[in-house]
């Protein structure tokens, strides 16, 4: 695999599309994004992104407030319109490929006063398979049920979702995007705000993932876990500073490079990494 | 005025109240029936309005059908004199407009950074201001005065006719067809509107259909209940529903039930006395209904709430005070005398256990006494002692919130001083299964089962030798 960091001298010129390696077909790239430009009333919010994901990965897209991670999940999945660029999931264009891509939103994107039990918000994973004009029968109810399972909160799937922890309703969201057993998912900081016991099953639930042979794309705010759980990195600010292997990429110059003028936190984060984990 | 003449008052209002519940008029049942099914299908509508944030909408849509009404009005009034007062027509042009009024709201949310309420408003002042300033014009004609376009204001049930009362059969149950066939794609467009594009739907065309079901209703429910008071036909049932259940399905249903109870109650009692507006008579029956549910709800009714939350700072209170009681013993017995009951051996006195809990004095006193009402505690002069079954439960209650403490302690790197009181309120909260987790977590050391204290205990400990 080779690491791609792109240059912000070599962006003036004209980036050459990353060639389909000669390793692996369009078909068994999970994401291909060539030359993604995205902008708000005119102004542009992503420039230029290119980046191919890698097969059964775990990989995190790291980058300050504001630097266009959501946004550029949302390209992807064609929530927002892109200005220019292509996008390619497992070769082909993501409107054929929907049943293949799981997405987790954010958590603090829904009113979680809905009046809707954890089961029925998980069961809305199904409804696209399920079809127009058809209710959910028992087996959707069952397979509801086991993605519920898988993420521990089997206990609580009668329970109303305003009634759960904010870790537990992010771990319903996770659910919901499980049972539709797609191949690629996209995770909008499924980390933020949840406790310890949450994070742990996260972190275990993405390595099966990865185990059985999924490719997971996180966004992900916590710079410390970054290494420990990630094998790719994706460094973003509005462009892409860098991408690849999270040994070779996430290295302090390209933190510096990708945070810009905010020293103390970098600081502050190589401190941490010098110091000896404690849990 | 003299009891014959009362009596005879009350026997004429009798006689009129069950002319009209026994549907002895024809017209009765007309209007009976069309309101009623315009109350179930605006209840089944009206839920997935306010759940989508839309409850505004409503209102937008009833104030701008009136330029639509007196256009339509002016313009049949040319074309072929007379026509103007056929309710067809009004429609047709309420409908319009309204349709006007909505795709305005929502260009202007799409295309400007003008907030949602602000749009609303907007268009409603827009599109009213101009209704009215028409229906000065319609006034003037020389049919305007007599064709009772004032209803679609302020409403007349009565004024249904056969012919009305079919067509608002048929929006109903094209309505409830809708809901009921997308019930799971309106629902999930209302939780999570990125998730369901991102799934794939359509989720414009689901919203669109969403509001022309609201434009509908609304139309039709101007003639009966008036455009200012159409919108709380939509949004009543469905905020009075929400406090009985959590469900959806439940909501929908008994926010259909609602609408059209609400509605059949206005009717009825509008009937037996004619001078009641019938609109304001099934907007108030709504209302009367919505405050039965925000008080006795079952899940979320003020009444209810109240009560839990009682039982719920009874039971933390009963438990500080069991575990007062036993960290005052605690220090007065080893571990083999405790196991076998000494506890409820000791009198404490009231002063002590008052400095251990902090609490004031009157709160006190209403502990202690329903403490003795369940048999925990019993009086002996000055103090307390704790009965058998006391003793039992304070050994419970301190063990469950010590292994809380200790959990806390390790788990997390709180500072010590503050557990005790983040300790104390959220204990009450782990059930068997959590405890039975942390026990495995914590396998304590000390024999009696109720691991040491891990910290100092307030006004006992140090104040008092053995």
């Amino acid at each position: 695999m080779s690491v791609s960091v792109i240059d912000h001298e070599a962006m003036t010129s004209p980036v050459e599309p990353p060639s389909a390696s000669a390793t692996a077909s369009p078909a068994t790239i999970p994401l291909s994004i060539e030359d993604v430009t995205v902008a708000y009333h005119r102004r542009p919010v992503l420039w230029n992104i290119d980046y191919q994901a890698p097969h059964s990965k775990l990989i995190a897209i790291v980058g300050p407030n504001g630097s266009g991670k959501t946004t550029l999940i949302k390209a992807i999945l064609d929530l927002v319109p892109r200005a220019a660029g292509r996008v390619q999931i497992f070769g082909e264009e993501y409107r054929t490929q929907r049943h293949r891509v799981g997405y987790v939103p954010q958590r603090t994107s829904v009113d979680w006063d809905f009046p809707v039990s954890a089961l029925d918000v998980v069961a809305m994973g199904l409804y696209r398979q399920i079809g127009w004009l058809r209710p959910v029968t028992r087996k959707h109810r069952e397979s509801a049920k086991q993605a519920l399972d898988r993420v521990g909160m089997m206990d609580f799937a009668s329970r109303q979702i305003s009634q759960l922890s904010g870790g537990q309703q992010q771990r319903v969201f996770l659910a919901r995007a499980l049972v539709q057993n797609a191949d690629l998912y996209f995770m909008d900081e499924p980390f933020a705000g949840v406790d310890a016991a949450t994070e742990r099953a996260i972190v275990d639930l993405l390595r099966s993932l990865r185990e059985a042979g999924k490719t997971v794309i996180v966004v992900h705010h916590d710079l410390q876990t970054v290494h420990e759980y990630f094998d790719e990195v994706v460094l973003l600010n509005m462009r892409l500073i860098a991408a690849g292997p999270t040994g070779d990429v996430f290295t302090t110059e390209n933190l510096r490079k990708t945070y810009g003028g905010k020293l103390a936190l970098l600081d502050q984060l190589s401190e941490k990494m010098a110091r000896p984990r404690s849990l | 005025m003299s009891f014959d003449s009362v009596l005879g008052a009350v026997d004429s209002i009798w006689e009129l109240l069950l002319r009209a519940i026994t549907l002895r008029d024809y017209n009765t049942r007309i209007v009976l029936g069309g309101t009623t099914l315009l109350g179930i299908s605006s209840g089944l509508v009206g839920t997935f309005l306010v759940l989508r944030k839309r409850a505004l909408a409503a209102d937008v849509v009833s104030h701008s059908a009136l330029p639509g009404i007196a256009i339509a009005f002016l313009v049949a009034e040319r074309l072929a004199p007379g026509s103007g007062r056929s309710s067809g027509i009004l429609l047709l042009g309420a409908f319009v407009s309204s349709l006007l009024g909505m795709g305005m709201t929502m260009c202007i949310r799409r295309w400007t950074r003008i907030k949602d309420d602000a749009a609303l408003a907007i268009v409603l002042g827009l599109f009213f201001g101009l209704g009215m300033a028409l229906f000065t014009v319609v006034q003037r004609t020389k049919t305007g005065n007599a064709a009772g376009l004032q209803h679609f204001i302020f409403g007349k049930a009565a004024s249904i006719v056969a012919a009305d009362v079919w067509l608002i059969a048929d929006v109903s149950a094209v309505v409830t067809l809708l809901c009921c066939g997308l019930f799971k794609e309106f629902s999930l467009l209302c939780f999570d509107e990125e998730f369901a594009a991102a799934r794939g739907y359509r989720t414009l065309l689901l919203d669109g259909m969403l509001t022309l079901m609201a434009v509908t209703v609304t139309l039709i429910g101007l003639q009966s209940v008036g455009l200012l008071l159409v919108v709380a036909l939509l949004l009543i049932p469905p905020t009075a529903a929400r406090f009985w259940t959590h469900h959806l399905k439940s909501m929908a249903v008994l926010a259909a039930a609602i609408g059209g109870l609400s509605c059949a109650i206005g009717v009825l009692l509008s009937a037996a006395f004619p001078r009641l507006a019938a609109g304001a008579v099934i907007v108030l029956s709504g209302s009367l209904l919505f405050v039965i549910s925000l008080i006795f709800g079952r899940s979320r009714g003020l009444w209810p709430r109240w009560q839990s939350q009682r039982e719920f700072e009874q039971r933390i209170g009963r438990s500080d005070l069991l575990r007062a009681c036993f960290e005052y013993l605690e220090p007065l017995f080893n571990v083999a005398e405790i196991n076998a009951g000494k506890l409820q051996s000791v009198k404490i006195p009231a002063t002590r256990l008052l400095q251990m809990g902090r609490w004031p004095e009157s709160h006190f006193q209403r502990l202690t006494s329903s403490a003795q009402k369940s048999g925990l505690l019993q009086p002996s002069h000055d103090g307390w002692q704790l009965t058998t079954d006391g003793a039992v439960e304070a050994m419970h209650v301190t063990r469950q919130h010590r292994l809380w403490e200790i959990y806390l302690l390790t788990q997390t790197d709180l500072d010590p001083r503050l557990v005790d009181r983040g300790a104390d309120g959220i204990e009450h909260v782990l059930d068997a299964e959590q405890l039975a987790h942390l026990e495995s977590l914590l396998s304590t050391e000390s024999g009696s089962g109720i691991p040491p204290s891990p910290h100092l205990i307030a006004g006992a400990a140090n104040s008092h030798g053995p």
